[in-house]
């Protein structure tokens, strides 16, 4: 048995290392002080993807990721990894939006890929730790969900069920699901595989319209533009709004239901504290003054 | 219609905490809108469950028993509310942020095409004016999360979609019974009517649930210890402090991540939020993170090397030494004094 699986991946500002720089005067987040990176929990995903291809022979990975042209970059990262196809899903139409646009446009673009058994991603991503778009996207499909799944168990070729530990509230679960269905795989899943040296020097001029585009600004020739006639697949495959045929109504600020009202940045009001040394007398006076308080005994 | 809808986290008979903190919010919101606080039930063996329900000022208990329906799976749930809410059309509707809740939430408002919220720490009614059609809005609930890695805190509204819908994080509201007599009405629904055969397609086939080792959240003192604590030994004098406390401990994130203290003590934003009446700080510097856990102590001890440490900015008390050095002196003067 082949597999047909969709992998949905994001690219995010690395927010587990935001620096002093990262905010602005104004309170907004200067994203061009974050390096963008894959998304941590969809490298966990990309991973159980490549182990079924690599349990079911013949089978094929697809990359889906939407964003600006520069997240090319994580369908090139997904291809060093063993991803045979990528898409990047590009469209000014798609900005702004929230979970619930963002699911739709996924949808369509997973119903364009068309022929799919697995479609699964991280259980959720760093810049908005939502774990929406995974369920929304499985409602939108009208596909089964397994989320916060940690492993995959087993997958029966004749029954076409898929059996997934996950991680639930206090415990451990494992669950039977039938194919096609939608996945998401926690952070604390098997770790990806690192990229693989071959395929590093296969797609590493492998580029989207968008980047091409950038690199030819100002009537520079694009290095190496003969290759990408004779090797088709450094094209990478970019689709707009209307290539997957979505209703813009749906997309992006128009199709989102929640509206940000404020956003702040977080500070914390310094109190008026009792400052202390660790000598004895001082420790002493503290626990003192605690019991008298009846803060503890 | 237009009420407020709470759904129960329900395991085994009990309902969780998360969804009680949730009616205690619903009430006051309920009462503040002026309309029905109604809460909803979803499992097998639910007989009597209104008792747990009820005095927390429900108005409505809509209770959908059957075999089928536990252990929790998603779509036969999810059913449930997306048939309930076409037909009673709720303002909003609160859920835990757990794993069920941030499981099914997405689910519903995808098929009702509504807006969700996830993980809110905080939730207000007031109005909004669209800022670029400049239409005003009463009353809609504010949704204020930390998002960006916690690096910020947004209020979200979902001005046109209803219900509005949001996913909340447990322990950071209280809960609170409102009359132990209230007078709530039950409806049983006929769950055929809601749930068609086709949606139990997933199967739990093992399922291992451990009862919490410890009561971090419900502890009234808490003794933490940071990444400056060194090591999993340097822990064991934070478990010493807390047998003579009578305190639990807990963790910041660096230390968790060093290996420190095990996951589930981890306070903070991804980890449990507490609010003792004394927290006590130990080599933790403070990222923001960790305060947005705990920084609602009554009060806070920080004991650290580093007099600018940023959790000294929200501490009551700061004092300057090694961590080694100042909790034995603090079991030492404990004991002296106590008795």
């Amino acid at each position: 048995m082949s597999l047909k699986i969709v992998v949905l991946a994001k690219q995010v500002p690395d927010t587990r290392n935001v620096g002093k720089d990262a905010m602005k005067e104004d309170g907004t987040i200067n994203r061009a002080a974050l390096p963008a990176i894959f998304n941590p929990e969809d490298l966990n995903a990309l991973e159980q993807a490549l182990k079924l291809k690599d349990a079911f022979p013949g089978s094929t990975v697809s990359l889906l990721t939407m964003g600006p042209g520069r997240a090319a970059e994580i369908l090139r990262e997904g291809l060093y990894r063993g991803v045979d196809q990528g898409y990047l899903l590009t469209d000014r139409a798609f900005a702004g939006a929230d979970t619930l646009a963002t699911s739709y446009a996924l949808a369509t673009a997973i119903r364009k890929i068309g022929d799919f058994d697995i479609i699964i991603g991280g259980r959720q991503a760093i810049d908005g730790d939502t774990a929406q778009v995974g369920p929304q996207v499985a409602e939108k499909l009208g596909l089964p969900q397994v989320t916060y799944a940690e492993e995959i168990l087993n997958l029966d070729e004749k029954t076409r069920t898929i059996t997934i530990l996950r991680l639930i509230d206090g415990g451990v679960e494992t669950v039977e699901a039938p194919l096609p269905l939608v996945v998401t795989v926690n952070g604390s899943a098997a770790p990806c595989r690192p990229r693989n040296a071959k395929l590093v020097m296969k797609y590493k001029r492998a580029l989207g319209a968008q980047e091409k585009a950038a690199l030819t600004q100002n009537g520079a020739e694009l290095p190496y533009a003969d290759l990408y006639e004779t090797r088709p697949y450094l094209n990478l495959t970019e689709w707009s709004a209307e290539d997957v045929d979505a209703d813009l109504d749906q997309c992006g600020l128009n199709g989102s239901p929640t509206k940000v009202k404020t956003v702040m940045n977080i500070s914390f009001q310094a109190k008026e504290n009792k400052s202390l040394t660790g000598s004895d007398s001082d420790v002493e006076e503290l626990i003192v003054e605690l019991l008298s308080n009846h803060t503890i005994g | 219609m237009n009420n407020i809808f709470v759904y129960l986290e329900i395991e085994g008979r009990t309902v969780a905490d998360v969804s009680l903190e949730l009616l205690t919010k619903g009430r006051k919101l309920a009462t503040r809108q002026g309309c029905r606080l109604e809460a909803v039930a979803i499992g097998s063996q639910l007989d009597g469950i209104e008792a747990q329900v009820l005095p927390y000022g429900v108005d409505v208990l809509h209770v959908f028993d059957d075999p089928k329906l536990a252990p929790y799976t998603t779509q036969p749930h999810a059913s449930v509310l997306i048939r309930l809410f076409k037909e009673e059309k709720p303002q909003i509707c609160l859920m835990g942020a757990t794993v069920i809740g941030r499981d099914l939430g997405p689910r519903v408002s995808s098929a009702l095409k509504s807006g969700l919220t996830a993980d809110c720490t905080s939730l207000e009614i007031g109005d909004h004016t669209d800022g670029k059609t400049g239409k005003e809005y009463k009353d809609l609930l504010y949704q204020i999360r930390p998002a960006f890695g916690g690096n910020i805190i947004a209020t979200i509204v979902n001005p046109e979609h209803r219900p509005q819908m949001a996913t909340v994080r447990e322990g950071v509201m209280k809960k609170e019974i409102l009359d132990p007599k209230y007078p709530g009405t039950v409806v049983k629904h006929k769950v055929a009517d809601y749930v068609p055969d086709t949606e139990y397609v997933i199967k739990v086939i093992d399922r291992h649930i451990q009862k919490a080792k410890h009561n971090l959240k419900g502890a009234p003192i808490v003794v933490a210890g940071g990444y400056g604590m060194g090591s999993r030994e340097g822990f064991d004098l934070l478990f010493d402090l807390a047998r003579e406390l009578h305190a639990e401990v807990g963790a910041s994130r660096a230390a968790v991540d060093a290996g420190f203290a095990d996951h589930d003590r981890q306070v903070g934003q991804t980890g449990v939020t507490v609010r003792p009446k004394l927290y006590i700080a130990c080599g933790i510097s403070g990222q923001i993170q960790h305060l947005a856990g705990m920084q609602e102590s009554k009060i806070i001890i920080s004991i650290n090397t580093d007099p600018d440490a940023p959790i000294n900015a929200v501490a009551d008390y700061v004092v300057v030494g090694k961590v080694e050095e100042v909790v034995p002196k603090m079991i030492k003067y404990y004991k002296a004094h106590s008795k």
